[in-house]
């Protein structure tokens, strides 16, 4: 083959992989939402944070959206990704491309600030609110309390601390879709693995706040939340952890 | 833009228990009235239970049955789960279990009547 | 929405309605054996304190689990919330059990 030849299939080559890229774009606040699609150059390792990024840098800078450590930790980069929530930084766009378009938007069940990026104070209110937050009982003076890493409740635990308050689940949850109250995923599964760590004092508190209005009772076991929890965790059976507890802290208080 | 996808299977019993206790609590009024006219109309009560004869009730029927099985055992689901702390396994093989156990009991009542 | 009483006494009428749904099926599918009448019906039921029981624990039982099963399902779907699902929750559950009691009174002991 020419040089001629190879320069034009090579250029054929890159005009053919475009990726045809939807994107809601909206103002926020109760303000319309409108899709807007970009054509994005497709490069072999590509996560859909990059090409969001690439919109960003190269077609149109007013675009919002958030991202920090782009190596799933921080949990800030979650969106919608063919309505599906996902780790954006993590998930790579051949992966979740339908042909060669895909359509993103913000997470669910949460209020738009604009285009991409959500208010998560519902989310870390909620959190709070199912006190999820450390009990002391201990001052610096007293000594370290040993653990043991077998223990029951201790493998319990462990199976919830790897959550990064990404709100995959949250958005997957359709509880929380019709239920504003409800605390959904995240925040119960925190207040299970404390409820289970030997060194949180809270278990009557969290007993009491899982059990209101908004509790972990809602739940309907749908599931999505551990369908979609990109590190895998178990949200599910973490609340249904938290509906035994409470159903014999029922049966205590009947006696 | 998209709806939310749900393609699980727990999904679809969430959603299959939610419709079927709908139906039977709006089914219930109609079945309770029909019930009552043993005293106020038996004759229409009569009349009332040869439609059941028809086809298209008999469909209606067996479909008002199977409402409430499914209901009843997609219920006895969600409580083994929530409340009997078993693993994934566990729960597989006592759903299969149930399941099988319920096959042979319908299977031998068929035969029985 | 649902608080932790609300979600025992779910469960609890569930647990109780089992038992009694799979005695349901079975008379049902006893009872049709060679078509249903009025005259069958009665002949079971009437004068038994055993059936009237059965029956009315039943009643009871589905129209407490219909209620709230119901309350759920207008909050999440219907945006019903405050004193009027409360309200909601009561009719349908007074409702229900007025129907099921006349019902289960007119083909035991009326």
């Amino acid at each position: 083959m020419t040089l001629i030849g190879q320069a034009l299939e090579y250029v054929a080559g890159m005009t053919s992989d475009i990726l045809k890229v939807t994107i809601a774009r909206g103002a926020g606040a109760g303000a319309a939402t409108t899709p807007e699609t970009f054509e994005v150059p497709a490069y072999e390792n590509q996560t859909v944070l990059d090409v969001v990024s690439w919109v960003q840098q190269n077609a149109d800078p007013t675009l919002s959206y958030r991202f920090a450590c782009r190596v799933g930790m921080c949990g800030s980069c979650a969106m919608m990704v063919n309505g599906v929530p996902r780790w954006t930084c993590r998930t790579h766009i051949s992966k979740v491309l339908d042909g060669s378009s895909v359509e993103i938007a913000p997470l669910r069940n949460l209020p738009v600030i604009k285009d991409l990026v959500v208010d998560m104070d519902p989310f870390f209110d909620k959190w709070v609110a199912a006190e999820g937050v450390h009990h002391s009982a201990l001052t610096r003076h007293d000594p370290i309390a040993p653990i043991d890493e077998d223990s029951a409740a201790r493998v319990e635990a462990n199976a919830g601390i790897e959550c990064i308050n990404c709100s995959v689940c949250y958005a997957a949850c359709d509880t929380v879709a019709g239920n504003a109250d409800y605390l959904g995923p995240a925040a119960l599964q925190r207040a299970w693995t404390l409820l289970n760590d030997a060194k949180d004092e809270g278990r009557a508190a969290i007993l009491e706040a899982v059990s209101d209005k908004g509790g972990c009772h809602n739940c309907h076991s749908i599931g999505s939340c551990t369908a979609y929890c990109p590190n895998e965790l178990d949200p599910m059976s973490a609340i249904a952890g938290l509906k035994r507890e409470t159903a014999k802290s029922f049966f205590r208080k009947a006696r | 833009m998209r709806p939310v996808a749900r393609a699980h299977p727990l999904w679809v019993a969430y959603i299959v228990h939610r419709l079927s206790g709908v139906a039977l609590a709006l089914f219930l009024p109609l079945h309770f009235w029909v019930l009552a006219m043993a005293v106020s109309a038996p004759q229409k009560l009569d009349g009332f239970l040869q439609l059941t004869e028809a086809g298209i009730v008999k469909l209606a029927e067996f479909g008002l049955v199977f409402l409430l099985a499914v209901h009843m055992f997609g219920g006895l689901r969600l409580m083994a789960m929530e409340w009997l702390p078993w693993t994934p396994g566990q729960k597989t093989l006592a759903a299969s279990a149930a399941a099988v156990s319920f096959l042979i009991a319908c299977l031998f009542f068929i035969r029985a009547i | 929405m649902l608080t932790l009483r609300l979600y025992m006494v779910q469960r609890l009428s569930a647990l109780l309605m089992a038992p009694l749904v799979l005695g349901h099926l079975a008379v049902m599918i006893y009872a049709i054996q060679g078509g249903l009448s009025a005259a069958e019906i009665l002949g079971r039921t009437q004068g038994s304190v055993a059936w009237f029981l059965f029956y009315g624990v039943f009643v009871l039982a589905v129209s407490v689990h219909g209620a709230i099963g119901l309350r759920t399902v207008v909050h999440e779907w219907g945006g019903l919330k405050g004193a009027g699902l409360e309200a909601f929750m009561w009719i349908v559950g007074t409702g229900l059990f007025a129907l099921g009691a006349r019902a289960v009174w007119a083909v035991t002991f009326a």
